[in-house]
């Protein structure tokens, strides 16, 4: 048997009251058009996503979605420095940072970076030991090389961890690459990194450079902070957890 | 315009359908008002996702789950090895296993791998493979170098594949990195490998490996281990399936 009631609107009869839709076993059927909700949760109050009416999501549950998360864009444009500041938490045990087209004011500089640990107040504190080499080709075609630098590697030391010979600032000159930072927030052990970016290098040298090391620190990281070694940038980084 | 007032709305009989709206129409959750339900299905009965009406999220359907899909995570702690003996298939062309934490018992042991094909029981594929790393001292003194490695690698050899040789059992040292494995469904080629580890070295250095190589069989890989080399080890493993 069925039955049609024939409305434009049912509401609870108090207000701020529930609504419920079909008993258990019943199904639920929207006939041949759209459900139309700006607040998903599930049956339990718990939220698979919100809209803001304008098709802009948030509050997505992280069963949805890959397992790479965007926790974070920023742009430098003329700027000293890019700071990433709380967003690395136990959430993620893996942190990932891609720089796109990073183009320094000043000819030559290295771009690098430090953290700051929840017990630090500056990018200062942290002794990092770490590697670096780079093979590299010029653009002539004379001059090829597989080498370790010992100008870009740290043996508990605590400046900015060099991540690239010199970078051209030339309009069309720029590195791009990706950092990795696993388990920031363990009060364990030291925190361990690897970045591989490519250069553009000031003196037309393509440099592929290989950066690892850890941040001998139990204390947990929460903070991040990207710069040239002189001068200013332009460019964007996009943060990234790794579920 | 009619408004029906009740609290609860549902078909005339158990186990049947609740239709809302007809052809043509939208049914509208009123902006500010939330939905709440614990599966969400089209209309053909498909399943987009479930809920278990704690937050928790099942069953997603796969075009809302991203590229890189997390398939499990195993933790060892005092652990002989970690196994992943299910979800290596066709469904995916890429494994992509991370490492955390990687903490041996006994100092100085490797982390390694092995494969293991559907017409085998035992971890003992044949494999080829090349090796190089970077180290760097914590002193500065002595080692700072980037060199070939022909301890860890291997020409058609069956034994566990080194992936970071000499790791400190420090309470601050570990290892962090990451494995590619390639196709290992695929019945007409080899499958190919590579992967980095950045962590502690046993005498206090810096080192970051790179390995790669192939698994030297043309019939399906569906198992993967990680043990050290001697000794038990705390870690936490993550297998990701990527498109």
């Amino acid at each position: 048997m069925t039955s049609t009631l024939k409305t434009n609107a049912i509401e609870p009869e108090g207000a701020t009251t529930n609504l419920v839709i079909g008993e258990s076993g019943q199904n639920t059927v929207i006939s041949n058009n759209d459900l139309r909700a700006n607040v998903l949760q599930d049956a339990g109050g718990n939220a698979v996503f919100t809209s803001n009416g304008s098709g802009v999501l948030s509050g997505v549950n992280s069963g949805l979605g890959g397992a790479m998360v965007l926790l974070s864009t920023q742009t430098a444009s003329d700027s000293a420095s890019l700071t990433f500041t709380g967003l690395m938490t136990s959430t993620y045990g893996e942190y990932i940072f891609k720089f796109y087209n990073i183009n320094p004011a000043t000819d030559g500089q290295q771009f690098q970076f430090q953290v700051n640990a929840t017990d630090g107040a500056d990018f200062n504190d942290s002794a990092i030991t770490s590697t670096y080499f780079v093979a590299m080709a010029n653009e002539s075609g004379t001059s090829t090389s597989l080498e370790y630098r010992a100008d870009g590697d740290q043996a508990q030391g605590t400046a900015f961890q060099r991540m690239t010979l010199g970078v051209g600032s030339a309009a069309d000159e720029s590195c791009v690459g990706e950092l990795h930072i696993f388990n920031p927030s363990s009060t364990t052990y030291a925190k361990h990194f690897t970045a591989t970016l490519n250069v553009c290098n000031y003196t037309s040298y393509s440099t592929n450079t290989f950066i690892g090391g850890y941040i001998n620190d139990t204390t947990a990281i929460d903070d991040i902070q990207f710069k040239m070694a002189s001068g200013n940038f332009d460019g964007k980084i996009k943060m990234w957890g790794v579920k | 315009m009619s408004k029906v007032y009740t609290d609860t709305v549902t078909s005339t009989e158990a186990s049947q359908d609740l239709t809302l709206g007809g052809s043509g129409d939208n049914v509208i959750v009123t902006a500010g008002a939330t939905l709440k339900t614990n599966t969400i299905k089209d209309s053909g009965g498909n399943t987009i996702w479930t809920s278990d009406g704690s937050g928790n999220l099942s069953s997603v359907n796969a075009a809302l789950g991203g590229n890189m899909v997390l398939l499990s995570t195993q933790t060892a702690s005092n652990a002989a090895s970690a196994s992943f003996i299910s979800g290596i298939d066709s469904t995916y062309k890429l494994y992509i296993f991370k490492f955390y934490d990687v903490n041996p018992a006994t100092d100085d042991a490797h982390f390694t791998f092995q494969a293991n094909a559907t017409d085998s029981t035992s971890y003992d594929e044949t494999i080829t493979s090349a090796t190089f790393a970077a180290e760097h001292t914590e002193s500065g003194e002595g080692v700072a170098m980037v060199a070939y490695d022909t301890g860890p690698d291997q020409t058609q050899g069956t034994a566990f594949q080194v992936l970071a040789k000499n790791v400190g059992n420090g309470g601050d040292e570990s290892g962090a990195g990451e494995l590619f494995l390639f196709n290992p469904s695929n019945t007409t080629y080899v499958k190919h490998f590579y992967g980095t580890m950045q962590y502690y070295y046993s005498s206090d250095r810096s080192a970051r490996v790179f390995t790669a190589g192939y698994i030297n069989t043309t019939t399906a890989i569906d198992d993967i281990q990680f043990k050290m080399s001697t000794g038990n080890m705390d870690a936490v493993i993550k297998m990701y399936g990527v498109g």
